[in-house]
């Protein structure tokens, strides 16, 4: 791989907004990550956002709720109108249960599925109801990276950071598959990361960060548990970067990304 | 923005493989959509199907991604030396310097939806070989297309429904104008499944005959399956003057419903806005407006709300939809390779199936053989997603 450019892709983080295993929002997992806080792995709490229309509240599946719930944080930390914000949604798959709930339907005898879970099938389901939920008509990118999908809403968030000088709003989430699924795709829970990326510092920022591609192996945690966690769950691919953003710590962090390289994040704090 | 050149690009549908069946289709304004016979589907609705998928075999080291999906990539890829042409840009800039981005709704979710037919009935575990990751997950499209080259860049798949391989356009330069990549392997692939006939038909958008876009009898989609690619670079300081440009894009989300359009179609004009803005024209540079136009009733009439707000009832307009279907997540990328060949050889695609237009735009029925400059390409998707390209030739 050459050499890394000094002209690499860079933004500076607002706030965050994470849910996940025992974790219920980002100051609870900075307290985690920072080792000020004991980690007990329950299962991740997930509520329908009172932003929503009763109706679409109604319809949420896992993914909308962790989506919207990490999304509504950040921007509520950061005080900002997510109405104007251009947005990256990023996931390794659609909703579990409303797959396999489609899949055995279509194995049937009678194969009608319902409007409503066709529409949650979707991969941009979460890009849609943040949307009706917020009022936000700017664009969405709605992305796939399989295990790299934290990695490729990174770049693609600071790409476009980059290219429209407007902040963005990174959303990273991940939910389980129940069985038969489960056993191809061994996802154990829901864990999302909003980052709130702009391209200017500003008094409430918590860091700038760098990214470009590297050969190296991805860093990681020394807490074998929250290890566990990060591989288990693609969107916690991201837990390296955030224990360093926690601690306030500078330097280089490498992040998994895809079978063939990694993503290399210079952390300033 | 900078003006990306579209250095290779290729399209497969049911009008065939490769430029040359869907050139020939476009002028003589053919559809090849049938009655649906796909798999073990008893729906009254038609299908554009791609012959001969299931004839491809992957290479053995890429086993683990066989799928409908995949071969209808291979099957693609292996048209008007598309793959050549990759390979030769991989010579020049580097396998690392090339990323990938491709569109798709499905992916290879029909390999789950027969894998379920099969579980154990005493476990309910589906059947051993199953592979979730090289099928039905949507980035297995982008994981197969590097594995076939060898590529070692940057690679997603863009999954925004039916405006996935537009947005593949949008995502490839701003990535390659962030200085992380020197060009991008970019397009998208949808095939048919049981999953997207079902549910389109459960929503009731699905007609009983060949879709008729924009026609005032027009009573919903027929959905097709295709696999379109392009190379995409920086477009260099002397441009050939038969180059193909990506001049701008522009996207925005309806902020509206799930599965309906907003009724004025200001989704569906923001983007456009913001396509002419980024590319420098005004409404009335566009020679051909290549709509999205599924055949629904509410779909067609948000669009055309919001093409006559901007465009006024002068600039040509279709929806190639009659003839290839609605392939979904490749019909972005089916639609910017009709839009360049529109340009590189000078005509307006008839919008096929429609013989009673809406009134108020200038809806071309029978094709135009004519010089045409600028291309503005509609993609909107469930969801409320949006995008919309700007084609053309060099100045």
């Amino acid at each position: 791989m050459k050499p890394t450019m000094t002209n690499t892709p860079a933004a500076w983080i607002r706030s965050i907004g994470l849910i996940g295993p025992g974790m219920t929002d980002w100051p609870a997992c900075a307290a985690i990550l920072a080792g000020d806080a004991a980690w007990s792995s329950e299962r991740t709490v997930l509520n329908a956002p009172e932003e929503l229309p009763p109706a679409e509240r109604r319809r949420a599946v896992r993914v909308v709720k962790l989506a919207l719930g990490i999304g509504l944080q950040a921007t509520s930390a950061a005080g900002m109108d997510p109405s104007e914000l251009a947005t990256v949604f990023s996931s390794s798959g659609g909703d579990g249960v409303n797959c396999h709930l489609i899949c055995e339907t279509l194995a049937s005898d009678d194969r009608q599925i319902s409007p409503t879970r066709f529409h949650n099938s979707v991969h941009n389901a979460a890009a849609g109801y943040w949307s009706i939920a917020t009022g936000a008509t700017a664009p969405s990118a709605v992305l796939c990276a399989f295990d790299g999908s934290f990695g490729a809403g990174l770049l693609e968030a600071l790409a476009q950071i980059r290219f429209d000088g407007q902040p963005c709003l990174l959303l990273a989430y991940d939910a389980d598959y129940p069985e038969p699924l489960r056993a191809a795709r061994p996802i154990p829970d829901a864990f999302g990361v909003a980052l709130l990326l702009t391209p200017e510092r500003d008094a409430h920022s918590c860091g700038r960060l760098a990214v470009n591609l590297t050969d190296d192996a991805a860093d990681t945690l020394a807490d074998p548990a929250l290890d566990t966690l990060r591989c288990s769950i693609p969107a916690a691919r991201s837990l390296p970067l955030l224990a360093a953003i926690a601690a306030r710590r500078s330097g280089r962090v490498v992040l998994d990304y895809l079978d063939h390289a990694r993503l290399a994040v210079d952390y300033g704090a | 923005m900078h003006p990306l050149l579209i250095s290779a690009y290729t399209a497969s549908s049911c009008l065939g493989r490769g430029l040359e069946p869907l050139r020939e289709a476009m002028l003589a304004g053919r559809s090849t959509l049938k009655p649906c016979d796909f798999e073990t589907v008893s729906l009254p609705t038609w299908i554009g199907e791609v012959e001969g998928i299931d004839d491809q075999r992957l290479p053995a080291s890429l086993a683990r991604f066989d799928c409908r999906n995949n071969r209808l990539a291979q099957l693609g890829l292996l048209q008007d030396g598309f793959a050549d042409t990759v390979r030769e840009a991989m010579s020049r800039y580097g396998a690392d310097r090339i990323g990938v981005f491709l569109g798709t709704s499905t992916s290879g979710i029909l390999e789950t939806e027969l894998a379920y037919r099969r579980r154990a009935p005493d476990t309910g575990a589906l059947p051993a070989g199953f592979n979730y990751a090289g099928t039905h997950n949507t980035f297995s499209l982008a994981d197969f297309v590097q594995h076939w080259f060898g590529l070692k860049g940057p690679a997603a798949v863009v999954s925004s429904a039916c405006s996935s391989s537009a947005k593949v356009f949008a995502s490839a330069a701003r990535m390659i104008a962030s200085g992380l990549i020197d060009a991008a392997l970019v397009g998208g692939v949808d095939s048919l499944c049981l999953t997207t006939l079902y549910g389109f038909n459960s929503l009731e958008l699905t007609s009983s005959q060949a879709c008729r876009p924009f026609d005032r009898a027009r009573d919903g989609i027929s959905i097709g399956e295709g696999a379109a690619f392009a190379m995409v670079e920086p477009a260099p300081a002397s441009i050939p003057r038969d180059a193909i440009l990506l001049l701008g894009y522009g996207e925005s989300n309806d902020a509206y419903h799930m599965s309906s359009p907003h009724p004025e179609g200001r989704g569906a004009r923001q983007a456009m806005d913001a396509a002419l803005a980024r590319s420098g024209l005004a409404a009335r540079d566009i020679d051909y407006i290549n709509l999205h136009g599924t055949a629904t009733p509410s779909n067609d009439a948000a669009e055309g709300n919001a093409v006559k707000g901007l465009f006024g009832d002068a600039t040509p307009c279709s929806s190639t939809k009659g003839a290839t279907g609605h392939t979904l997540g490749a019909a972005g990328g089916i639609e910017a390779v009709i839009a360049a060949l529109a340009i590189r050889n000078g005509f307006i695609p008839a919008g096929v199936g429609t013989t009673d237009p809406e009134e108020g735009l200038d809806y071309v029925l029978t094709t135009r053989r004519q010089a045409v400059r600028h291309v503005l390409s509609n993609s909107f998707g469930f969801g409320g997603t949006n995008c919309s390209l700007i084609l053309g030739s060099p100045a």
